[in-house]
């Protein structure tokens, strides 16, 4: 519903703080997504973890969505929690298909860590900025990014 | 090569020590990196994926209902909260109406999901810091709770019960008979734990001031559920984002300020009883009714009607073969899990299987603060940390 989103505070205020920075939101389900351009990433995360009345604290969760064959090949997912209103937001970052990396989160969130290793690890993401981007589930050896969609769910034979 | 940490450039060599995976107080498979100074821990980091077995690819590969059977293994001490997880998040993608008195069941198996995984967190994190007897009279209340699980569901562990749109079956008659003399032998068996830990100066000297992290660090590292609320954030998802009708029960919110393994030692205690509060009312009040949606075009037809109607045959034969479509979209449902807050985000592209389905595992997030909690400590006390924070190996792998 177009009209919620109007209405939607954390929108409002991050449509103020950089209006550049907001490319796309989307409503489902009564969940908001918003579409970060990716230099805009660590300010808008910032912003939305210290500006009072929002005070996005808590990092649930990274992700990685894989669009294969489509472009920008990979989204990465953010939500975040707001510990104060109860609210959740969705983030997303785009980027290609050929050398994908998005920046680190690291610095606003520490907690991050484990989360953009993960997605290191299965999708090959490049987190710029991480300080310690290892694989985190797979051996160090492993050749290929399991989570990617051009890789066979049984596996290279 | 595996993890190890590097020597800083400029400092004296310090002995290295490998904990795990075969240790048994690392619940599972998990290996740490110690670096020593004498017995001290400067600095630690943890090394996983042991028992990663690529659950979220294998879910792309799975219908949705196919998927519940994945959601047992991961977390395997709490399968219900997965289930409920999971057809949660199906359930909201596909927007569908649960009648009461499924979500009443639901409630009611959840929380004895929970005091039993807190059971099992008792007794091992007791047994890990010299408390051996513990751990048998945990497990003692546990099999009676499995009892239940395998009365309901025909399984123990691995219970698959709920499904998208309500229950697989309706319990069978005078399960809750057993419900209720658990509930009333319970209270008695608490104080009985706490008889033995609470106030014991062993037990003290251990926990109190051990792994101590403030309100602000906690939300920091990403910590959910009793960890956190052991740091004095009151954050509980059953009440500040109610869901399958938890608004409806009244429950308190146990917090502790001190943030140490004796605060979250007690908030897990104090959750039990408000779990038990939780059950009891669920049980006296179960509505009456159906406990599968309205659906046909997603939840199997029940037995009868199938060999009756042609409709419901057809339903059932194309739900079986094929799954169902539920439309595009994306959607992000957490719960409040034994451990915290466990998520799942499911994409869907409209086909009968999910385009991606990841799991935001409570265990995973809380073990990124262990080498916070144990830096500066002695390896003894790296022990009461590990079991502090509760992790499910199987989860934090996937």
């Amino acid at each position: 519903m177009p009209s919620d989103l109007e209405s939607n505070l954390t929108l409002k205020k991050l449509r103020e703080f950089a209006p550049q920075a907001v490319d796309e939101v989307r409503e489902f389900r009564g969940e908001i997504t918003i579409c970060i351009r990716p230099d805009m990433l660590i300010r808008a995360c910032e912003f939305l973890r210290d500006e009072p009345g929002l005070s996005f604290r808590f990092l649930s969760d990274v992700t990685a969505v894989d669009l294969y064959p489509s472009e920008p090949r990979f989204e990465v997912v953010y939500h975040l929690l707001s510990l104060q209103t109860a609210e959740r937001l969705r983030l997303k970052v785009r980027t290609g298909g050929a050398n994908p990396s998005v920046d680190s989160l690291v610095p606003v969130y520490p907690c991050a860590n484990a989360f953009e290793r993960e997605v290191f690890d299965l999708f090959g993401i490049q987190f710029a900025g991480h300080p310690y981007l290892r694989r985190i589930l797979m051996p160090e050896d492993w050749e290929g990014y399991p989570l990617r969609k051009d890789y066979p769910t049984e596996g290279y034979r | 090569m595996p993890i190890t940490l590097e020597k800083i450039p400029g400092q004296e060599e310090r002995v290295i020590l490998s904990m795990g995976p075969q240790h048994p107080s690392t619940h599972g498979v998990l290996r740490l990196v110690l670096e020593l100074d004498g017995e001290t821990v400067v600095r630690a980091m943890y090394d996983i994926g042991y028992l990663h077995t690529g659950f979220e690819k294998s879910f792309e590969d799975k219908t949705y209902s196919q998927g519940i059977t994945l959601t047992d293994r991961m977390d395997y001490l709490s399968p219900l909260s997965n289930n409920l997880g999971f057809c949660l998040a199906v359930e909201k993608l596909l927007d569908i109406e649960i009648p009461a008195r499924a979500q009443w069941i639901r409630v009611l198996l959840t929380e004895l999901t929970r005091i039993q995984s807190h059971l099992v967190w008792l007794g091992t994190h007791a047994i890990d810091l010299g408390a051996m007897s513990v751990l048998l009279y945990c497990f003692r209340e546990r099999e009676t709770i499995l009892h239940i699980f395998e009365m309901v569901s025909g399984q123990r562990m691995m219970t698959s019960y709920f499904r998208i749109g309500g229950l697989a079956l309706e319990p069978p008659l005078g399960w809750l008979k057993l419900v209720e003399k658990f509930v009333k032998a319970f209270p008695a068996r608490l104080e009985e734990y706490e008889d033995l830990l609470t106030k014991n100066p062993i037990w003290l000297k251990r926990t109190v001031g051990i792994g101590a992290l403030t309100a602000d660090e906690a939300i920091a590292w990403g910590l959910s559920g009793p960890s956190l609320r052991g740091s004095g954030v009151d954050y509980d998802i059953r009440k500040k984002e109610p869901y399958s009708s938890y608004e409806k029960f009244d429950f308190k919110v146990p917090t502790r300020p001190e943030g140490d393994v004796y605060a979250r030692y007690l908030v897990r205690l104090e959750e039990m009883r408000q779990s038990l509060r939780i059950v009891q009312q669920a049980m006296d009040g179960i509505p009456e009714g159906p406990i599968k949606a309205n659906a046909p075009h997603i939840v199997l037809p029940d037995r009868e009607s199938m060999k009756t109607s042609i409709e419901a045959l057809i339903y059932h034969f194309k739900i079986v073969t094929e799954g169902f479509h539920p439309p595009v979209g994306e959607v992000y449902q957490a719960i409040e899990a034994p451990r915290g807050e466990l998520g799942f985000y499911i994409v869907s592209d409209g086909s009968p299987k999910p385009f991606r389905c990841h799991v935001r595992a409570p265990s995973f997030a809380n073990l990124q603060a262990l080498p916070k909690m144990v830096e500066g400590r002695l390896i003894a006390d790296v022990v009461a940390c590990i079991g502090t924070i509760d992790i499910v190996l199987g989860e934090v792998d996937r």
